[in-house]
């Protein structure tokens, strides 16, 4: 075990070497399609690719509590819109924030801060939030934990819409400066998986696992199920928070609306599509889900089939959505990929024995 | 207005809001306590029922004869979706089941968007519905007090049906332990089937209710009575149907006197306090104020 360990991260095995050559392909194929679809790409499709990393990353975000800890949260999509809310007002004009938040208290009306640090701001108010609320929700289990983040999120739209000084209400939040590009986005999906994909290896992604799988017999050895729980739910926290800011960056104009009920579920649907507890299960989902829907929502408008005219059925699209969502849920409630993962760290070579990859993820 | 009347007039408020969420609350009640299945999709029978007494009563129905036909149409609306939907999942684990209610929350109000719009439209509140009584400073209105009179009425049936009935037995042999009264000979699909029409009819009534106080019918007017229901029941114990009435009455007293309470400023807060007292009650009470059932915690 020891020696397997050291050798693991040995930097001249070839097994390391192998490993990394696989990572900076990987990265290198994204960017050249991201320059691609930069220069060739029409803007319809560079908006799917932006809304697909978005997606890609408050799935795989959502995972790591969802999935990791086995715990259902239903509330993160509050943990976006704080975040989004968060990074809008300290990154708004102070001009503009003079005649669109004229009631914002003083110590906030004369800042205007960077993307950067805003939207980190953003992701760590959030995690301050989930340390808040997770300290009571986490010790409860089953759906009381999903009913009690329900209550969450619609506690979160309820202060966003009546804390008009900061939020405007329910009108829309306007004037939030442009700063996502594809490049912000992007990175912080590699960012996100890199993060979860670390902490699954960790001592403290063990202990999610183990207290999933078992809660007794990893509180017998020693996992405080309590604190492996809120690891996990504060960084996912702060990772959706985050996504919400390059959202909110991204949409520019927005209100509480965006952040309910039907973002929740859609981000859910992806997460069930992919297979809760695998990281690669939630790319995978995101993208199939994100590439049906567009092209569901495109046929919406009513389209020519053989001469037969389909006359435009709004709201077919979600219908079809939540019927593939319970077909999925009956017949293959693990989703595509179960806790399993696809390992593209090792395209060059053999696989390694699972055993040495992961040895508590794969028992099922 | 005297101190007296104030409180009088509050009284009603709360009893007659109360009302509604306990018969909410029932439906959700009877369900989970059979199934451990949060139907989220609850509160669009009610939307069902508005619907369907709106089109009824555009093609001319006499009003007693559309009540009656909309609650019917929502108990059959409460069966096709337990068939269709959750009997396929039934035994799932909890969360899927949660999940799946979702699924037929969105499938339910898109098709109505698909088929009458998404706008609101009003409705044609007949005249004994829609009167206001003056009693001095006093002022009540008529809805409100048919709504708390329906209830109390639907509230004595639904004793006399769970404890005089066979069918009315074995749904509560069936919520204390499915496998076991499934052991005794009882059709366990029959008993969730009706328990499924029982609660989707009281949704119905308090749907009909619920849009001749408001005016109007949306397909996500479903949405947030269903959101209180929950609460009511989880306040009353979740599973029990004396429990889900009393969270109900509860819950409109609670909203009532924080309305009254709460300087003006933050009376718009109201909504998310009840949310704040729902994850308290999950915390302090989980079983609820009536519950007995062993605690589910880490």
């Amino acid at each position: 075990m020891d020696e397997t360990f050291s050798r693991s991260r040995d930097i001249n095995s070839p097994a390391v070497w192998q490993q990394y050559t696989s990572v900076a392909i990987l990265l290198a194929a994204l960017f050249l399609v991201l320059v691609a679809a930069q220069y060739m790409a029409s803007a319809y499709l560079q908006r799917v690719i932006v809304t697909l990393g978005l997606d890609i990353m408050l799935v795989v975000s959502l995972n790591l509590f969802n999935g990791f800890t086995g715990v259902f949260s239903l509330g993160h999509t509050g943990f976006m819109a704080l975040g989004a809310y968060v990074s809008a007002i300290l990154t708004l004009p102070l001009a503009k924030k003079a005649t669109n938040l004229p009631d914002l208290p003083p110590w906030l009306a004369h800042v205007q801060l960077d993307f950067l640090p805003a939207m980190l701001i953003g992701g760590l108010f959030a995690a301050m939030v989930a340390l808040l609320i997770g300290r009571p929700i986490l010790r409860l289990s089953g759906h009381y934990v999903a009913v009690a983040t329900l209550a969450f999120l619609v506690i979160v739209r309820v202060v966003l819409i009546n804390a008009t000084p900061f939020t405007r209400g329910s009108r829309t939040f306007s004037g939030t400066p442009p700063f996502t590009t594809v490049w912000w986005v992007y990175a912080w999906v590699v960012v996100t998986i890199y993060i979860a994909w670390r902490i699954l290896r960790s001592p403290y992604g063990r202990a999610m696992l183990a207290q999933r799988e078992d809660r007794a017999a990893a509180r017998s050895v020693g996992v405080h199920v309590l604190r492996a729980r809120m690891w996990a739910f504060c960084i996912s926290a702060f990772l959706t928070g985050v996504a919400g800011a390059l959202w909110g960056h991204y949409i520019l104009s927005f209100s509480p609306n965006a952040f309910y009920f039907s973002e929740a579920f859609a981000i859910i649907t992806m997460l069930v599509v992919g297979g809760m507890g695998s990281i690669s299960g939630s790319v995978v989902g995101t993208i199939l889900v994100v590439l049906l829907s567009e092209v569901l929502r495109s046929l919406e408008g009513g389209f020519t089939l053989l001469a037969f005219q389909i006359p435009p059925l709004y709201g077919m699209s979600q219908i079809l959505m939540a019927i593939l969502f319970i077909s999925i849920l009956i017949f293959r409630r693990e989703g595509l990929l179960g806790q399993r993962e696809i390992d593209l760290t090792r395209l060059l070579g053999p696989r390694r024995k699972p055993k040495e990859v992961m040895p508590l993820h794969d028992e099922s | 207005m005297s101190f007296v009347e104030y409180g009088t007039q509050q009284f009603i408020n709360a009893l007659s809001i109360g009302s509604l969420y306990a018969l909410m609350a029932i439906g959700l009640a009877m369900v989970f306590g059979i199934l451990r299945l949060i139907n989220f999709a609850h509160g669009d029978l009610m939307m069902v029922a508005s619907y369907a007494a709106l089109f009824m009563l555009i093609a001319g129905l006499p009003f007693p004869v559309v009540a009656a036909l909309a609650v019917i149409v929502a108990a059959l609306a409460g069966m096709l979706m337990e068939r269709t939907a959750y009997r396929p999942i039934r035994g799932a684990p909890d969360v899927a089941m949660l999940l799946t209610s979702f699924a037929v929350t969105i499938i339910l109000e898109n098709s109505a968007v698909l088929t009458v719009g998404s706008r609101s439209r009003a409705f044609p509140v007949p005249e004994f519905l829609s009167t206001v009584y003056h009693f001095g400073n006093l002022t009540v209105a008529s809805v409100n007090v048919v709504a708390i009179i329906t209830t109390a009425i639907l509230l004595v049936l639904l004793t006399l049906f769970v404890t005089r009935t066979d069918m009315g037995v074995s749904m509560r042999a069936a919520a204390e332990d499915l496998v076991a009264a499934q052991l005794m000979g009882i059709n366990i699909n029959r008993v969730i089937a009706a328990a499924f029409a029982i609660g989707s009819a009281l949704a119905g009534v308090a749907g009909l209710l619920w849009t001749a106080k408001v005016g109007k019918v949306d397909p996500f007017m479903g949405f947030f009575p269903v959101l209180k229901a929950f609460v009511a029941a989880v306040i009353g114990g979740f599973g029990t149907i004396p429990g889900a009435v009393a969270g109900g009455y509860v819950l409109g007293f609670l909203e009532i006197s924080l309305q009254a309470i709460l300087p003006g400023q933050w009376s718009a807060y109201r909504d998310a306090l009840v949310f704040v007292i729902l994850i308290l009650v999950l915390l302090i009470r989980p079983n609820g104020i009536l519950g007995a059932r062993e605690r589910e915690e880490i």
